[in-house]
């Protein structure tokens, strides 16, 4: 979609539905090392068929391969052309890309997050490395670039509250544009790799403790309970190495409305070198959403200081 | 072949501040010259300053900024040639690098690792991108680029594990990588790339070099700071390895990434005294350059 028709559709955005893929290369350059990474591959390959059909005008992705110490960062770069090597898989190749990005959304983006008081910043520069994990997401969704995209970086500092506000934020841009979108949370499940070289058909889940919490939050996402999983991230986090605190999931929840009211599938499950891969589907479903319990807080804006500790320059010290 | 040498090691940190700041022509971006960074600037041309009378043929870097889960990881491709932007501060670092690798270190490297029982991998595809911690380093401390390099990944063994377990997989590959240089005859300059104390803020002034922001994030931090250079100036690395894993925890270290331990397990835990070159700040975190002479040839691990 270009800016000259945007303003047709302006008041009418929405999120048609989020997916959860995971960002390992194999997946993408590799997909015959073992039966797995194939499914996984192809899974991803139908989970974008179906974008192509759904009306999906933009895809938002958060990437938890993408890190970021200044507040959070957007791809801001209409035309991404570089090369990428993965830092762990070099030996697979090299993954050549030029992307679609919608520089427009990006700007926007990143007005909502600053109007919600984060650290928000656009990235436009030739050959800044696109992660991984967005590239495989995005060669395998959208292998041709029919649908325009946006990616934010995981910032290292934001717990549950920023990101929760990065995915309100995100919400905001969508609304303000017009656009139908579809999420993209780029995240492994349990993250914990093998830290050897294993021949690929040796691949498994690296340990049944976290194959069990995979199975779990997957079977609660097949529920469509997406908000719960959201509330579960900590736990899940802390007991099976989720990627990056499974943040990605935090966004996901805040972006999609922080309900349980959806269609969940799970298209897929598989291990990627001892990691727990999941390909996940929501759309918004007609039923009310349960009435559950829920810890968490709910932050609109950011107002945290990290400065508390901070040395006063004019401090005598 | 005559048997080689560690010619000085040398804890040389890689904010990308700091080759910003400098204005080298490789570099996209041009700082103003408002001089937050001034101090640091300073030590290194006061360590490259000490580094002339020496003479080495390669440059050894251990960087943070290339991270790897399986095992650890060294380029081995003969050059590598293109643009490193960094994906944390791209609007300060876009540099432009063309260098050499020393091949055969590298590969002696990945085996004498491999003897000593880690995971090896030698990265030989020409396209991988060089990360900036190796490229700061190495642009700060030898700017000419006049010599190869080898540069070793940072395993996430601190993180995966402990960092207890993470500090005894980076002293013996330090080990290692003394053997390599000493069977292969080179004279090397070994560079641990690494950070102190490592809480950023997480704004940027209008002008990143603007002196005003510039300071250590917080007094526990800069007291950490000055207890780990107290043990290098005193030549008491045993200690300050005994508290690596409360330095790494309690000041959110960047030594967490292993490149200080690796640094000492290649001189062999020096119980001898370093100079400190200088220290300063950037974006919070605490930064020294810090220099040893090589020790003695067989090291003294522990002391009374
Ligand atoms: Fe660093």
């Amino acid at each position: 979609m270009t800016g000259s028709n945007r303003g047709k559709s302006a008041g009418s955005g929405a999120v048609l539905g989020g997916l959860l893929v995971p960002g390992k290369p194999q997946i993408l350059l590799d997909p015959d090392g073992n039966p797995g990474w194939r499914s996984l591959h192809d899974s991803m390959r139908k989970a974008g068929e179906a974008l192509m059909e759904n009306g999906t005008e933009l895809l938002v992705l958060y990437s938890t391969q993408w890190t970021s110490i200044i507040g959070h960062q957007f791809l801001a770069d209409p035309e991404p052309k570089w090369t990428r090597v993965d830092e762990d898989f070099h030996e697979l190749g090299t993954i050549d890309y030029h992307l679609k990005m919608d520089a427009e959304f990006a700007e926007s983006w990143r007005q909502k997050a600053t109007d919600r008081g984060l650290t928000a910043r656009t990235v436009a520069y030739e050959g800044f490395p696109v992660d991984t994990g967005s590239l495989v997401a995005l060669k395998l969704l959208n292998p041709e670039n029919r649908i325009p995209a946006c990616v934010v970086s995981c910032n290292m500092y934001a717990d549950r509250a920023e990101t929760v506000i990065l995915g309100k934020a995100t919400r905001d841009a969508v609304e303000a544009l017009g656009l139908k979108v579809t999420a993209v949370a780029v995240s492994a499940l349990s993250n914990r790799m093998w830290t050897r070289f294993i021949d690929p058909v040796d691949d498994r889940i690296h340990s049944a403790k976290d194959d069990e919490w995979n199975r779990k939050i997957l079977e609660i996402l097949g529920e469509g309970r997406l908000e719960d999983v959201s509330q579960l991230a900590r736990e899940f986090s802390s007991q099976a190495h989720g990627d990056n605190r499974f943040k990605a999931i935090w966004w996901l929840s805040a972006l999609m409305g922080q309900d349980n009211a959806f269609q969940g599938r799970v298209l897929d499950y598989q291990a990627v070198w001892g990691t727990g891969a999941g390909v996940v589907d929501l759309v918004p479903a007609r039923r009310g959403s349960s009435n559950l319990e829920y810890d968490e807080d709910d932050a609109q804006t950011w107002g945290g200081d990290r400065g508390v500790l901070s040395s006063n320059p004019g401090e005598a010290t | 072949m005559s048997q080689g040498s560690i010619v000085a090691g040398c804890l040389a940190p890689h904010p990308p501040h700091l080759v910003y700041a400098a204005n080298p022509p490789q570099n996209e971006p041009r700082s103003s010259g408002a001089g937050a960074w001034q101090g640091l600037l300073d030590a290194y041309a006061s360590l490259r300053g000490s580094l002339e009378s020496k003479e080495y043929d390669v440059l050894v870097v251990h960087t943070p900024h290339w991270r790897t889960v399986v095992g650890h990881h060294v380029l081995a491709c003969p050059e590598f040639k293109g643009l490193s932007v960094d994906p944390v501060f791209p609007n300060l670092f876009r540099f432009h690098y063309d260098l050499r690798v020393d091949v055969e270190l590298a590969e002696a490297m990945a085996e004498e690792g491999e003897a000593a029982g880690l995971v090896m991998k030698t990265m030989r595809n020409p396209d991988f991108r060089v990360d900036y911690g190796t490229l700061t380093c190495c642009h700060l401390v030898r700017p000419e680029w006049d010599l190869p390099i080898v540069a070793l990944s940072s395993n996430r063994a601190y993180t995966y594990f402990s960092s207890e377990y993470g500090d005894r997989e980076m002293l013996i590959l330090g080990e290692a990588t003394r053997r390599a240089i000493e069977k292969t005859g080179r004279k090397a300059l070994v560079l641990g790339s690494c950070s102190l104390s490592h809480r950023h803020f997480t704004e940027e002034p209008a002008d990143p070099e603007d002196p005003a922001f510039e300071h250590i994030h917080n007094r526990n931090q800069a007291l950490w700071d000055e207890r780990v250079l107290g043990h290098m100036k005193m030549g008491d690395c045993a200690t300050l390895l005994a508290e690596m894993p409360d330095f790494i925890d309690q000041a959110v270290s960047e030594c967490a990434e292993g490149s200080l331990t690796w640094l000492l397990g290649a001189l062999g835990i020096p119980d001898w005294p370093a100079t400190v070159h200088g220290y300063g700040t950037v974006i919070g975190t605490g930064n020294a350059v810090v220099e040893w002479e090589p020790g003695p040839p067989t090291a003294v691990e522990g002391r009374p």
